[in-house]
């Protein structure tokens, strides 16, 4: 259920680090919380964006959700596919759901992000700051 | 939080439960899309217990609903069943409701969840027709079968015809051994049943009829699958498309406003309005692009805010995004280019004629 191969947000998004760059999406956990995905909108390719700030929006039949910027960075890459098959979200979220992969703007951020022992934890205990 | 008597039976299914008007209740167990999509093609089962019922009897009964509510209810006879609603003097909507009758002296009124307090107290006040005035909601069970299976789904259960039960009738009838109320009525624009019976039987009744219907395709289905059908079939939603600051007229209503049948309150507001020709009018809506409208988002005539989409969701069967809003009466007409504020951008839409949905005319 938690990829121990990658890091987590409070926002219930994961990264994959690979070297300068890193992998963007939601947790198994945020697509159960939201239920049937039917919409997603990601930043174009070339976008830069700060860490914490909303880079996209994923909407389910009865929530709407932002997306939140794990790191700063600029978008090398965004998964379109998701935009005409928002199920996907739902079906394989580490995966083929992958949503943005970016250029990592600034390292020492990434100091600020879970390990999977830690988002396992948070999520345990409610998966939200309140 | 109020639970009704299935909470146990839905949280073992594996439901995600929500506060609903006080009430701790399903929104969905496998999801939203395939209970929706049951509901269309098969059959779907809902738990409705939370809403309100109320009896009404003794011989100043009839003239008490009747000054209640905008319905005729003088068109009702016994086993009729009418939709309706109960307005304030200004014409404002204080609830809308079903009207049951029983017989000629006594009846029942099954009202929202979250109204059912203030309605009570609206019956109590305006009752000087010494009509006894019973709030049996804590007693009272409700479980819906809605879908083309509906009538299948029941008929071994029932041991009678269902078939010839005509809309909006209902039989005093046993569903296995459970006895109470079977009306052909729902709130998802399929056909389909509601079961009023003794609560404490919830549990039983409800796992009989979901093992004995597995097979057809009868699945339970939550609050969100409720309202995505509600809206599509274009049945309003008390406190979102109507309340105390709309009128039954600007809600559209007009259908169950009879102002040639007895005298009611609200009739003199609702005359005027009619004659007039309301303010506005709650008109349905298409989204023409991918984005969805909310409730409360802002909805834009000729770059001016006009008022707040009062529900909108995607539509499940017909893939493409729905709502409501209340638009000036000369603009509330299909074909009108919208514009609805999602996120900051202005998404073009179009009023559209409700229902959104309407079921094909098979059975």
């Amino acid at each position: 259920m938690i990829p121990d191969d990658l890091r987590y947000t409070k926002e219930h998004e994961w990264v994959r680090i690979d070297g300068d760059q890193a992998t963007i999406g939601i947790t198994e956990f945020a697509q159960d919380e939201l239920g049937d995905v039917v919409f997603v909108e990601l930043p174009p390719a070339g976008s830069r964006i700060d860490a914490n700030a909303v880079f996209g929006t994923v909407e389910s039949v009865k929530a709407v959700s932002d997306l939140f910027m794990p790191l700063t960075g600029e978008v090398l890459e965004v998964n379109t596919a998701l935009v005409d098959a928002p199920e996907r979200v739902n079906e394989d979220p580490y995966g083929d759901a992958w949503m943005i992969r970016i250029r990592i703007g600034d390292v020492s951020e990434l100091d600020a992000l879970l390990s999977s022992e830690d988002y396992g934890r948070f999520i345990a205990a409610g998966g939200s700051e309140s | 939080m109020k639970r009704t008597a299935l909470n146990e039976v839905h949280r073992r299914a594996g439901a995600r439960m929500v506060d609903f008007a006080g009430w701790e209740m399903p929104v969905r167990y496998e999801g939203i899309v395939a209970e929706h999509t049951a509901v269309r093609t098969a059959a779907g089962i809902f738990d409705a217990s939370h809403m309100g019922e109320f009896r009404i009897d003794g011989p100043g009964a009839a003239e008490l609903v009747d000054r209640v509510t905008t319905n005729d209810v003088g068109r009702l006879d016994d086993g009729g069943v009418q939709y309706s609603v109960m307005t304030n003097a200004d014409g404002t909507v204080v609830d809308d409701l079903l009207v049951y009758r029983l017989r000629a002296d006594s009846f029942m009124l099954v009202v929202n969840a979250g109204n059912t307090p203030k309605d009570l107290d609206w019956l109590r006040t305006h009752n000087r027709f010494d009509a006894r005035v019973t709030d049996i909601s804590h007693r009272t069970g409700l479980i819906a079968i809605q879908g083309p299976l509906a009538a299948a789904c029941l008929e071994r259960h029932a041991g009678t015809d269902l078939a010839a039960l005509p809309r909006y009738r209902f039989l005093e009838t046993a569903l296995d051994d459970v006895a109470g109320i079977l009306s052909r009525t729902g709130y998802t624009g399929e056909d389909g049943f509601e079961f009023y019976f003794s609560a404490e039987h919830a549990p039983a009744l409800w796992r009989a009829l979901l093992d004995a219907n597995r097979d057809r395709g009868l699945r339970p289905a939550g609050l969100g699958a409720r309202n995505t059908l509600r809206l599509e079939a274009g049945m309003l939603l008390y406190g979102n498309d109507m309340d105390e600051g709309t009128t039954a007229i600007e809600a559209g209503l007009d259908r169950v406003v009879r102002l040639d049948a007895g005298d009611f309150i609200g009739r003199d507001s609702l005359r005027a309005e009619k004659a007039a020709g309301p303010r506005r009018k709650l008109a349905g809506f298409r989204m023409l692009g991918a984005d969805i409208a909310r409730d409360g988002y802002a909805v834009h005539l000729d770059g001016e805010e006009a008022g707040r989409v009062t529900s909108g969701s995607p539509s499940i069967t017909l893939k493409t995004n729905i709502g409501l809003a209340y638009l000036p009466l000369e603009r509330a007409l299909p074909g009108t280019p919208l514009r609805i504020r999602v996120r900051n951008r202005s998404c073009p839409a179009q009023v559209v004629d409700t229902p959104f949905y309407k079921r094909g005319r098979a059975t």
